[in-house]
């Protein structure tokens, strides 16, 4: 692991998903067993471009996500590497009996793509924002999760999950993000990734929270308050050492994710913490559906902005 | 030959469902002369190789049939039919519904209705990916096809042109709570598949002769095919044929008695 923190995050160049057709065109030059799996959305996730350089590897199998889920584990029965997107709620909700049983009780391998995680789905509305997709996915018992922050974490985390190629979920936005790292960051799958250390408090967030955990630390810092921030992006399994090591230090934890706080994030890490003395504090949807409107209106909404996470280490200290 | 090799599935799973008391016993016994056809000729396999990359495949998306299955596997040789006793006792390779990580020769874990289908589709279009020329069968239910995930994997095998892929459903009339005609009647199954493109055709499931004709002809379309089976659920099994609570059955002593007694006639008619 090898990460380099940027000074100043600015909107990132490359959307989430162009970062993805982009590398899967790159890897799918090498590996001719990856197939590319689309529900209609195409057009959503622009995978036209792969379409295009690798037709051979790339199936729109039209809005049927449930024999979307089926026809993978046939493609991974003989070999081959299903890569399957679509909205994170109709990756998760709408076929999770597929995916539990025809892929993942069947002991077969899959790399679910689910995207506009949370509030980013914005002007698509409640049908569409998925609050749960990470608690679904995390009942899979052999299943990774993973949700990534920025383009740059992106691009390594499906490489080195394309080399595994175990069942997997990766939740990301699928416009744009913030830049957060420079390249060529790497990360460590499994790993949470300390971005700033403190002693009195640490935020543990993932996706669109980290920025906002970096800006509360910024806040917090300004008022004597030492805080530690951890870009958890692997979600399952969660960093346990990493978590225990900071309970330990800071005894005051706050989870920050864009999910429902029962089965996301925040669960990940009280199911880890469960027997240490430490106090946690979760900031998230407060177990509510989603809803329409502009993302900085749903963030402020569903109190996930930077002062949310400040108000809640205030709360504790 | 075939008539016999069908009298020695079905003993096996008298057997295997006398030893645990109860069991999917209808399902199983109305696919046993599709069963063995498939496997004497129809099929190319290998029973010492049952991972062979040049294998057909099997989908048993109505996944309570196991017994059925594991009967044909446990006569063809794929593994000792002594393991058929331990159907469903604790850390078995054999549960009731099929498991490709528990039991050889069995290629998708089915069980929850409706799937199958869709990763039959999803073996058969890999394998034109591939450029091979395995094909791929699969058993769904009458019943089964209350799912709508059998639908859209009708959709998806007819614009991909599968024409690897042989569905074929089990109209055997009955499901776990009675006709399907009164749950949520079907009409005519063969005209509604062959309206999703399928080239489709019917047969009497318990004539191995007739089997083999329409699965020559299914091989001869340049469609996915659909073989409508029309049997008789628990075939067989005289006091269990067309009768509603036949799905699941949990033997009476006498029943069992009844059981032993159809065993010893088959058997006898075999030596």
């Amino acid at each position: 692991m090898s990460v380099i923190l940027k000074d100043e995050f600015l909107v990132a160049d490359k959307e989430m998903r162009k970062v993805y057709n982009d590398t899967m065109i790159d890897l799918a030059n090498d590996d001719k067993n990856i197939v590319l799996l689309e529900a209609d959305l195409m057009g959503a996730i622009a995978t036209k471009g792969f379409s295009q350089t690798h037709p051979d590897q790339f199936i729109n199998i039209g809005i049927m996500e449930q024999n979307m889920m089926g026809v993978a584990a046939g493609l991974n029965v003989r070999g081959l590497k299903p890569y399957v997107h679509t909205f994170g709620p109709f990756a998760t909700r709408r076929c999770f009996d597929q995916l539990f049983l025809s892929i993942g009780y069947a002991g077969l391998n899959a790399v679910i793509i689910g995207s506009d995680a949370g509030v980013t789905a914005a002007h698509n509305g409640g049908t569409h924002m998925p609050f749960e997709d990470l608690g679904l996915v995390r009942l899979i018992p052999n299943m990774k999760v993973y949700e990534v922050s920025d383009p740059v974490q992106f691009e390594n985390v499906l490489r080195q999950v394309n080399d595994k190629f175990e069942l997997s979920y990766i939740r990301i936005v699928r416009k744009n993000t913030l830049s957060l790292y420079e390249k060529p960051s790497t990360f460590e799958l499994g790993k949470g990734v300390v971005l700033k250390d403190g002693t009195d408090v640490t935020i543990v967030a993932s996706g669109i929270m980290v920025e906002k955990a970096l800006g509360a630390a910024k806040l917090l810092e300004a008022e004597g308050v030492s805080t530690a921030v951890i870009d958890m992006f692997t979600i399952k399994p969660i960093d346990k050492t990493l978590l225990e090591q900071y309970a330990e230090k800071t005894k005051c934890i706050v989870t920050a994710e864009n999910h429902n706080i029962i089965g996301g994030l925040g669960s990940a890490v009280l199911e880890a913490l469960a027997e240490k003395a430490v106090r946690v504090k979760q900031v998230g949807v407060m177990n509510r559906y989603g809803q329409v409107g502009p993302q900085p209106f749903l963030e402020e909404e569903y109190n996930l902005l930077s002062k949310d996470i400040v108000k809640a280490v205030k709360e504790m200290l | 030959m075939m008539e016999n090799f069908a009298k020695r599935v079905r003993i096996e799973i008298i057997k295997m469902l006398v030893k645990r008391g109860f069991g999917h016993i209808g399902g199983s016994m109305s696919i046993v002369e599709a069963l063995s056809v498939l496997y004497n000729g129809e099929m190319k396999i290998d029973p010492k190789n049952p991972n062979w990359d040049e294998r057909d495949y099997l989908v048993l998306s109505k996944g309570h049939a196991g017994p059925a299955l594991y009967s044909t596997l446990a006569v063809k040789g794929y593994f000792d039919k002594e393991l058929l006793m331990t159907l469903n006792e604790p850390h078995t390779h054999l549960p009731s519904h099929a498991d490709r990580q528990l039991t050889t020769g069995i290629d998708m874990t089915t069980g929850s209705l409706g799937q199958g289908i869709s990763a039959a589709a999803g073996i058969a279009k890999a394998i034109k990916m591939q450029g091979k020329d395995n094909r791929v069968y699969c058993f769904v239910g009458d019943g089964e096809l209350n799912e709508g995930q059998v639908y859209e994997a009708l959709m998806f095998g007819k614009h991909q042109k599968l024409d690897n892929l042989v569905l074929l459903i089990d109209e055997n009339k009955l499901q776990l709570d009675g006709y399907t005609d009164e749950i949520c009647a079907q009409g005519d199954i063969a005209k509604k598949i062959a309206s999703f493109g399928w080239h489709t055709q019917y047969v009497d499931g318990h004539d191995v002769n007739k089997l083999q004709a329409t699965f020559k002809e299914a091989r001869n379309v340049n469609e996915p095919s659909c073989i409508v089976l029309d049997t008789i659920k628990a075939k067989g099994v005289e006091f269990l044929e067309n009768n509603r609570g036949n799905h699941h059955v949990r033997f009476s002593a006498e029943q069992v008695e009844q059981l032993n007694t159809l065993v010893e006639k088959l058997e006898g008619e075999l030596a």
